[in-house]
């Protein structure tokens, strides 16, 4: 099996398989630490489901699945954001639009099913079947994402942690949920591509809120869960290459895995949460 | 529209004593309304540098409204506010904010020093990471609210009277001018009330800091209050304690019978039953004003 690896990797797909894949983890290793935050899980499948329409829409008129995926999450956000930031009505919103999306998710299945293999990959992701200019369409994007949560990630965390204290101290609270609803729906773009819209919750909650069963120390946390999704992702990519099961189920259980060690084996190491060194 | 109000020795900014420089705030004729609903009206009113102002008043009385107006989160409908000399605006980081107490979340992955930190550089833009300095401004902070202890420990998990010593040094890392508290007393037990007072009175005395100190019960801060201001039913009364907190003030604001006693250094507000009953068990919450005449 290693011996096939090696074999393999000098190969360029591999290695910008591989690109692809550590700058996506980085996004939802990022990402997903304020998903958790903020409870927007419902929202990250509702951005992937209604994704799917997008891709299956661009698919059907002989567009890239990746711009479909990326057009209808953003669409999608938009949405979420023009009824509802409130966290009170944004889950009401999130469901009505998810299942219009869906709705027509179905229509343009049904228009195009000859091409039943793309809805698959699209639903439980094969990142090893992109095409070369997705792949780097995909690096591009995933650039693009981490360069945003770059330049907000301070006022983010603190109007995610200190709402109240964050608008008093001149944080635009309103305006920094907006932008993150747009970055993660580009972040969900970019996830489905390696795991998939049903399994996208594993990149986009589990590296997370993972970390935040090791340590209170925010920076730190933030490490892990890049930690996590690139472990996650890297090692399932990997393994896909040499079997014949899918990346997916790969990255589900690794990520999986490691969520139920930071559940049962951290603990047992004791101080390990509190943290002990100064920032 | 209630335009009733009462303007004590406070009504006209020019009746205090200029002071050399810029009061803290001065209020004149300012008025606060969310659409048609009114908060308070023509409310004047001037705060001088180094002044302890208690904010008194029953729920949903606009307390909160003022320090939001304050922190120029609240657009005034008519009239003027200064604030340090200059229109609100939003992040002066002249200006330092105690929210209400809410308690954090068990699990947030967020320790004392965070918190802190964030009062530092949490409204910049990047990544970022505290400087050497800005982790000495922290550290300074954390020491002088006594909570070097736990400042490494998850917040969730401290006392609410640990998170306000957090919330406390939070505010005043910036060194700012002007401390704005949000009831930082309730659901603190009576030992934490008066370490909590303390430590915002003296603040406010070793820094001649200004305070502005929403509560409903007055008798925490009445050692410290230089005035008060009473807001109820849109209408309002300012000035020192001992002339705002009388029995003939309070009656007219609330437009029935309201009886202020002293007993043993604390102020008792007691009225008659008016619908909304006032809970004389509960002295120290101040009676719901009847709505009935609005």
């Amino acid at each position: 099996m290693i011996d096939q690896l090696l074999h393999l990797l000098p190969y360029a797909f591999v290695q910008d398989m591989l690109l692809a894949g550590i700058l996506v983890s980085i996004v939802a290793g990022l990402v997903s630490r304020f998903v958790v935050a903020r409870n927007m899980s419902f929202a990250v499948h509702a951005l992937a489901e209604v994704g799917f329409t997008g891709s299956a829409g661009f698919i059907l008129i002989g567009l890239s699945p990746v711009l479909g995926l990326l057009s209808g999450s953003l669409v999608t956000a938009f949405f979420i954001g023009a009824l509802g930031l409130r966290i009170r009505e944004r889950d009401a919103v999130v469901g009505v639009v998810m299942a219009f999306g869906l709705g027509l998710g179905v229509l343009f299945i049904t228009l195009y099913t000859r091409y039943a293999t793309e809805a698959f990959t699209i639903l439980f992701g094969a990142i090893t079947t992109v095409s070369q200019g997705d792949l780097m369409l995909l690096v591009v994007m995933a650039v693009l994402t981490i360069a945003g949560l770059g330049v907000m990630y301070r006022p983010l965390t603190f109007a995610t942690v200190d709402p109240v204290v964050a608008e008093a101290r001149g944080v635009p609270v309103r305006l920094i949920s907006i932008l993150f609803l747009l970055l993660l729906a580009a972040a969900v773009a970019e996830a489905v591509q390696v795991v998939g819209v049903l399994l996208i919750l594993t990149l986009l909650i589990t590296p997370g809120a993972t970390a935040e069963r090791l340590t209170a120390q925010p920076g730190l946390a933030t490490v892990l869960s890049v930690g996590v999704a690139l472990l996650a992702t890297l090692g399932g990519i990997l393994l896909a290459l040499v079997t014949t099961v899918p990346v997916s189920f790969y990255v589900t259980t690794i990520a999986f895995a490691c969520y139920l060690a930071a559940r049962f084996v951290a603990p047992a190491l004791g101080r390990f949460r509190a943290g002990s060194t100064d920032n | 529209m209630n335009t009733n109000r009462i303007g004590l020795s406070s009504g006209a900014p020019a009746n205090f004593p200029t002071s050399p420089e810029e009061p803290a705030m001065c209020f004149d004729r300012a008025t606060l309304a969310y659409g048609d609903r009114v908060v308070w009206s023509e409310l004047s009113m001037t705060v001088p540098r180094g002044e302890f102002l208690a904010v008194l008043g029953p729920n949903g009385s606009g307390k909160t409204s003022l320090l939001r107006a304050l922190l120029g989160l609240a657009p005034l409908a008519s009239g003027s506010l200064d604030v340090l000399g200059g229109p609100p605006r939003r992040g002066n980081s002249a200006i330092g904010y105690i929210p209400q107490h809410a308690g954090f979340d068990r699990d947030v992955p967020l320790r004392g020093r965070d918190l802190v930190g964030l009062g530092v550089d949490g409204h910049r833009w990047g990544f970022g990471r505290l400087s050497r300095e800005d982790r000495t401004l922290v550290q300074a902070a954390l020491e002088a609210v006594a909570a070097g202890p736990y400042a490494n420990e998850p917040i969730g998990r401290l006392s609410g009277g640990e998170q306000q010593r957090l919330r406390i040094a939070q505010a005043l890392v910036g060194d700012p001018q002007l401390l704005l508290c949000d009831e930082p007393l309730a659901s603190l037990d009576m030992r934490y009330q008066r370490e909590i007072t303390e430590l915002i009175g003296g603040w406010a005395r070793d820094r001649r800091g200004t305070v502005v100190f929403v509560t409903h019960d007055v008798n925490p801060v009445l050692g410290y209050a230089d005035r008060v201001v009473f807001v109820v039913n849109g209408r309002w009364a300012a000035g020192p304690t001992d002339e705002v907190l009388t029995s003939e003030t309070m009656s007219g604001l609330y437009d029935a019978p309201v009886e202020v006693l002293r007993v043993r250094g604390r102020i008792v507000v007691v009225g008659e039953a008016s619908g909304a009953g006032f809970d004389i068990d509960e002295p120290h919450h101040f009676p719901e004003p009847a709505r009935a005449h609005q």
